[in-house]
């Protein structure tokens, strides 16, 4: 291997990068606006959910229970109804999730002490949320029912006492337990598989389109010279653009950074020679730009979505697809940036991820090497 | 600049090349002497390009032998590369470079020293006629200069044989001619040149010539050879009126070889001229095509290659039947 003419590739590269328009969109434009999309486009807080009621009593009691429903930033009562008919069509239209309905006879029961029990309907469509709905509601009559339970025990005459067990939650690494904070880390991730294959993913294939590869290959240059000379100016863009997401995501979104830069760093390294390496395999193989990024685009944006434990947790998947998500470079890399950004793990911590990257990285540019022949077909 | 006096500096034996059932170059054989212009003749399709790939290594001959400067092709094809300079068909520089960008990537390719840097590409600029513009976009450049910066480009390290692959293809007749002298001063220097063109004023520029059609060696030798030997039968040159008829029926004439329009005259290869001349008269006047002129004539490269390559025989012929619907 030639120093000089890994470097001469290198350059020639860096200069049509920045004649080509397009390239600096790919490189600026696209993290920005992904990481824009994905932050404030995924949320996976439920809070005030539109709520509608049917009093039909419209006693104290029932309006007091109402109040607290009013009080949970979970929920928002937007609007009381006089009938049954009025509850169902707003279901049905969507303009509320959650309908509640107050028996006649609320008061008359609780005051004697009897059980009573109030109707709440669910728009389960999203069977995620309505879950969420039903715990939030439950939580808000127990603490309810609590109340008149010890009203009722005092005005009986025994002195006021506490309930016998609470919980004392404290929320660690996302003390607000936002979503986002969990999201933007991910987002990087994201962000870093798809702009990195694309980077790479073209840069083949347009040798090919324009008929430049065929000068290029009746040259000495020889297989690894040519990749690593392309591959060279895309990682430097690539850890620009890790740090212009890492910058986004801490200073527009506000989420914190704990962990350590250098962890930080090794891991984008390592996950940035992964996913070059396959774009370059992807354009080697596709022979023509709009393959190679079509194939890019199924081959990264959706495993990094969906099986890198982005928003589902892998935990969780069938044994099968867990099998799966264990060859995705994402995950490994999600595990680190998640734990670098919100727990600030130790390197120790984070052995297995980084020993799983840096093995991916090598294969993958191994078989990107050995995939490009200097041969026409 | 390497001199391999006495042995060829391209030799090639029994090359066969096969994409699947189909036969690009069918056991072609020939050999390029060092330091002469070669020309590789053939209509489009026949495997010019595939065999001048294989010389660059850039295909796998399926069957043969091809060496170029005592480097065997399918074995040694970085080593090869080293000592030859190509130019593919299609412009292949970069577009989106600097005329001395590009000068300066394949000058890195070609691992030209720094220090002979700055006097080669001067070289490169002067030949290509392009000084003062080093810094134009290439796109920006008519075709003649394009093609030129190619050919300097390819010749940055100074190589012992040339492939040049139809260089000057929808290059105008100003800029070709100086694109030729270029060639001849490279093939005086030592430089082997092979080239593949289908212009006849370029294939008498050659010393050596092969004439290749569906794969195969149709005829080979220096131009006047050729011309006075490759022909099976003698040539009349007829000048006749209306045209379109005449060639129509000069085609199916008894004692008729061969018919083809040159210019505003037909001409005909028949066994023997001055036997022919008679017959074809009476025919052509029978038929009522007035004859102004009828005379033997020695024949030019073009005969030549119309009359030994069947596909451009074949295409004509369909071009008379699309006349005869009309």
């Amino acid at each position: 291997m030639k120093l000089h003419r890994l470097v001469a590739v290198a350059k020639k590269e860096v200069l049509q990068i920045v004649r080509d328009a397009r390239s600096v969109g790919i490189v600026v434009a696209m993290p920005i606006a992904m990481m824009l999309a994905f932050g404030y486009g995924i949320s996976l807080d439920i809070k005030h959910l539109p709520v509608y009621v049917f009093d039909r009593e419209g006693s104290q009691q029932s309006q007091n229970l109402l109040k607290h429903f009013q009080a949970s930033e979970y929920f928002n009562v937007k609007k009381a109804v006089s009938d049954y008919a009025a509850l169902v069509r707003a279901l049905d239209r969507g303009t509320c999730k959650l309908a509640i309905v107050i028996p006649h006879d609320f008061s008359l029961r609780l005051n004697a002490g009897g059980p009573v029990s109030i109707q709440a309907l669910i728009d389960a469509t999203d069977s995620n949320t309505a879950n969420i709905a039903i715990a939030y509601s439950q939580a808000v009559i127990q603490t309810y029912s609590q109340r008149v339970q010890l009203d009722w025990i005092q005005r009986h005459g025994i002195k006021k006492m506490n309930p016998p067990i609470s919980v004392e939650s404290r929320t660690w690494f996302n003390e607000n337990l936002e979503s986002m904070v969990n999201i933007v880390p991910g987002v990087v991730v994201i962000v870093m598989a798809v702009i990195g294959v694309f980077l790479t993913a073209l840069t083949i294939a347009r040798e090919w389109e324009r008929g430049t590869m065929e000068q290029l290959i009746s040259t000495p240059v020889t297989e690894l010279e040519l990749m690593l000379g392309k591959l060279a100016p895309y990682f430097v863009i690539g850890m620009l653009d890790t740090c212009l997401c890492v910058g986004f995501g801490t200073l527009w979104f506000g989420v914190p950074f704990r962990g350590s830069w250098s962890v930080f760093f090794i891991a984008s390294a390592l996950f940035l020679i992964v996913v070059l390496s396959l774009g370059y395999f992807f354009s080697v193989v596709a022979k023509s730009q709009l393959a190679a990024s079509q194939i890019s685009l199924l081959a990264t944006f959706l495993p990094a979505f969906l099986l890198s434990g982005f928003l589902f947790p892998i935990e969780q998947m069938p044994v099968a697809v867990q099998a799966v998500t264990y060859i995705m470079p994402a995950r490994y890399y999600m595990d680190v940036i998640r734990n670098v950004f919100l727990k600030g793990s130790p390197i120790t911590l984070l052995l297995n991820d980084l020993l799983a990257l840096a093995f991916m990285s090598c294969l993958l540019v191994f078989v990107a090497t050995r995939s490009f022949k200097k041969k026409l077909t | 600049m390497e001199k391999n006096n006495g042995t060829p500096s391209v030799i090639v034996n029994n090359l066969v090349k096969k994409f699947g059932d189909f036969v690009a170059v069918d056991h072609v054989s020939f050999e390029a002497q060092p330091g002469e212009i070669f020309g590789f003749l053939g209509p489009n399709g026949a495997g010019k390009s595939t065999t001048i790939r294989i010389l660059c290594g850039l295909l796998r001959p399926t069957e043969g032998k091809a060496t170029v400067a005592g480097l065997d092709v399918a074995r040694q094809p970085e080593a090869v590369r080293q000592k030859i300079g190509y130019m593919s068909q299609k412009f292949s520089l970069y577009n989106d470079l600097k005329v001395i960008e590009n000068i300066r990537f394949f000058a890195g390719m070609y691992s030209v020293p720094d220090a002979a840097m700055a006097e080669r590409a001067d070289w490169v600029l002067e030949m290509a006629g392009l000084k003062g513009r080093e810094s134009a976009l290439t796109g920006t450049l008519a075709t003649g200069w394009k093609q030129r910066l190619a050919l300097g480009c390819a010749v940055l390290h100074h190589p012992s044989i040339l492939f040049l692959d139809e260089p000057t293809s929808g290059v105008d007749p100003v800029s070709r001619r100086q694109f030729w002298e270029l060639i001849h001063r490279m093939a005086a220097e030592g430089v082997t040149v092979f080239v593949t063109t289908h212009y006849m004023d370029e294939a008498e520029y050659c010393r050596q010539l092969v004439l290749i059609d569906r794969g195969k060696v149709v005829a080979s030798g220096s131009p006047s050879e050729l011309k006075s030997g490759a022909m099976k039968g003698e040539l009349l040159l007829v000048g006749c009126e209306p045209l379109g008829d005449a060639l129509e029926l000069l085609q199916n004439a008894p004692g008729v070889l061969d018919a083809a329009i040159f210019g505003s005259a037909v001409h005909v290869v028949v066994t023997n001229a001055q036997e022919g001349m008679a017959g074809l008269m009476e025919y052509l006047s029978e038929h009522g095509v007035t004859v102004s002129k009828m005379e033997p004539i020695s024949p030019t490269l073009e005969d030549v290659f119309v009359a030994l390559t069947t596909r451009q025989a074949e295409s004509r012929t369909k071009s008379a039947e699309a006349k005869n619907v009309q």
